[in-house]
């Protein structure tokens, strides 16, 4: 599977990273050089085989609906890049 | 005082001959003389370690100390811990302190260890040679223009060259594996579930695993018993039970059946690597166990499988940085998607765009069926040639890589390259097995790792491998001279 600098800008929009006009054919061409190694599996027939999620067979474990966790906003807040009254800023959403 | 093993240091410090501090202040030394050059530590904690040490010395002496007790090692920078940076390697996380512990950390801070630092590592683990370390790569003690693997490469690096008694890393498709068998020195990645994720940064949530890269079988037996065991915290822990891993090292090995792949042994395997991956099992022969060939037919396709599961499920997880919680802001965002956006373009390196661009590739309307949905039945069929093996043999042994340690920047501009380095040690995390790598004989003056594969929750039996086989020979005793 070739992509283009086409593919390259939507796939890079739709995983919200900013790529460079400039680095979009080198992202291309690798990009296709992964697609064609992972291509490899056509060469098998996988008909009828169930898919296989993860190494363990178990279901997810439940517990009681309880708080567990003590408030640590504050603690966690002071990673955060921008805050106020204990709030997370981001840029203006609605005009 | 670096060569010592966990238990003579422990003996060492319960007999006074030396102190915590005292052991802690050698290893800081080392760093300050010699990781300038290795570069395998991100972080060194000096303050905190000399005070767990000194905490370690309090234990000792009111006779509450336990094998772990005052005993010196580093985290890969991908456990959070908690008032010390943890970075990732990226720059994403250059400024993040984590408010907590991972539990891997916690466990072992209560058993009185001592943390001197954070180790180097590829950016959010992906990556086999350390080079996508947004500090720049570690360097592999036997010759410093060569990469140490990856990505626990600074882990490897700095256990290798003497700068700290072990230390933890995180393997999803060898990243313990293949830095320890190019750095020689024994790494264990256990069965999936087996240690806590929580607290790791997740990378690929089906394959990540927590394990440590030693000196010996012994010393990782140690710490294993400290990090293993079910924790409420992590919806993916096993419940299993945690056997006594020190008791069963000395266990006979008369009777264990080896299988050795074909698939392991064929075109692309070093002729050296081979050699000596053979006169270890060699030695294991006249230590009583026998070699049967068998096939895992369908492990050729795991590097495949790979590259579209653990890009898929990084896709997902690294979503969560965005700018706005914790980690990198871009400058002066004009809106929410031009802060998303340009922020995560600064804060990634590029192999992790390319694996976030994948992922979102292979996860995207049109092209589930083909890639994600392909991969994990592919994944069911390499899981099942292990079981089918496991029904003939009890370990499967091959070599951890195919070739030893490269230079720095050969294989950076090819990605594909670079993920054929993990070829031996994909299928093992595909089908959440535990996989050991120890020192068998050098090539060219370079380490090799032997690999043992064992069956689910069979780190026991891998790890007694191992340390009959370290009894018997000394290769993994071999270590490099300090740099000049």
């Amino acid at each position: 599977m070739a992509l283009d600098t086409k593919d390259v800008a939507k796939i890079a929009h739709l995983a919200r990273l900013e790529v460079a006009e400039s680095e979009l054919a080198h992202y291309a061409t690798d990009l296709s050089n992964i697609l064609t190694l992972v291509e490899q599996m056509d060469a098998v027939d996988t008909t009828g085989v169930t898919p296989m999620a993860h190494p363990l067979h178990m279901s997810q474990r439940l517990r009681p609906d309880a708080v567990t966790e003590a408030d640590q906003r504050d603690a966690f807040q002071t990673n955060a890049p921008a805050t106020e009254n204990g709030l997370y800023l981001v840029p203006k959403v609605i005009e | 005082m670096h060569d010592q093993s966990i238990a003579e240091l422990a003996e060492g410090l319960r007999a006074r001959r030396f102190s915590s501090r005292e052991l802690t202040q050698h290893f800081l030394e080392r760093i300050e003389r010699i990781d300038p050059t290795l570069n395998s530590y991100i972080t060194v904690s000096t303050d905190v370690a000399l005070a767990a040490a000194d905490a370690a010395d309090g234990r000792i002496a009111a006779g509450d100390a336990g094998p772990l007790t005052g005993i010196p090692l580093a985290h890969k920078d991908i456990f959070l811990t908690r008032g010390i940076r943890t970075s990732c390697a990226s720059r994403m996380l250059d400024n993040f302190i984590a408010p907590f512990d991972a539990t891997v950390v916690e466990r072992l801070a209560g058993t009185g260890v001592v943390t001197l630092g954070k180790t180097n590592m590829d950016e959010f683990a992906m990556g086999s040679s350390n080079e996508t370390s947004y500090y720049g790569p570690a360097r592999n003690p036997w010759d410093t223009t060569r990469v140490p693997g990856g990505s626990s490469g600074g882990s490897a690096a700095a256990v290798a060259g003497g700068l700290c008694v072990a230390a933890t890393g995180t393997d999803t498709g060898g990243s313990i594996r293949q830095p320890a068998a190019l750095c020689g020195v024994t790494g264990i990645k256990p069965t999936y579930g087996r240690c806590s994720r929580w607290g790791m940064i997740a990378f690929a949530s089906s394959l990540d695993q927590a394990g440590v890269l030693t000196r010996s079988a012994e010393d990782a037996a140690l710490l294993l018993q400290a990090m293993a065991g079910f924790d409420q915290r992590d919806s993916t822990s096993a419940r299993e039970m945690v056997p006594d891993y020190s008791a069963g090292l000395g266990d006979d090995l008369t009777g264990l059946r080896i299988g050795l792949p074909a698939e392991y042994f064929g075109e692309g395997l070093d002729a050296g690597v081979e050699a000596s991956v053979r006169a270890a099992l060699a030695e294991l022969e006249k230590l009583g166990a026998t070699i049967h060939d068998i096939s895992l037919p369908n492990a050729p396709l795991s590097v495949p499988v790979y590259y579209v599961v653990a890009p898929a499920e990084c896709s997902s997880n690294l979503a969560r940085f965005d700018g706005v919680r914790y980690g990198h802001r871009c400058e002066a965002p004009k809106d929410l998607e031009d802060l998303y956006k340009r922020s995560r373009a600064e804060g990634f390196g590029d192999e992790v765009k390319r694996r976030i661009m994948v992922g979102t590739y292979a996860l995207s309307a049109g092209y589930y069926d083909a890639y994600y949905l392909k991969a994990q039945q592919l994944r069911q069929l390499i899981a099942g040639d292990f079981r089918r093996a496991f029904e003939q043999v009890d370990v499967i042994m091959g070599p951890t890589t195919p070739a030893t340690a490269f230079e720095l920047g050969a294989k950076t501009d090819d990605p594909v390259a670079m993920y054929l380095n993990d070829i031996y040690t994909i299928a093992t995390n595909l089908a959440g097995l535990p996989g050991l790598s120890v020192p068998v004989a050098p090539v060219n003056g370079l380490p090799v790792g032997l690999q043992m594969i064992g069956d689910t929750f069979a780190e026991g039996r891998l790890l007694n491998v191992a340390h009959r086989l370290q009894q018997a020979t000394d290769w993994h005793r071999a270590a490099p001279a300090d740099p000049a």
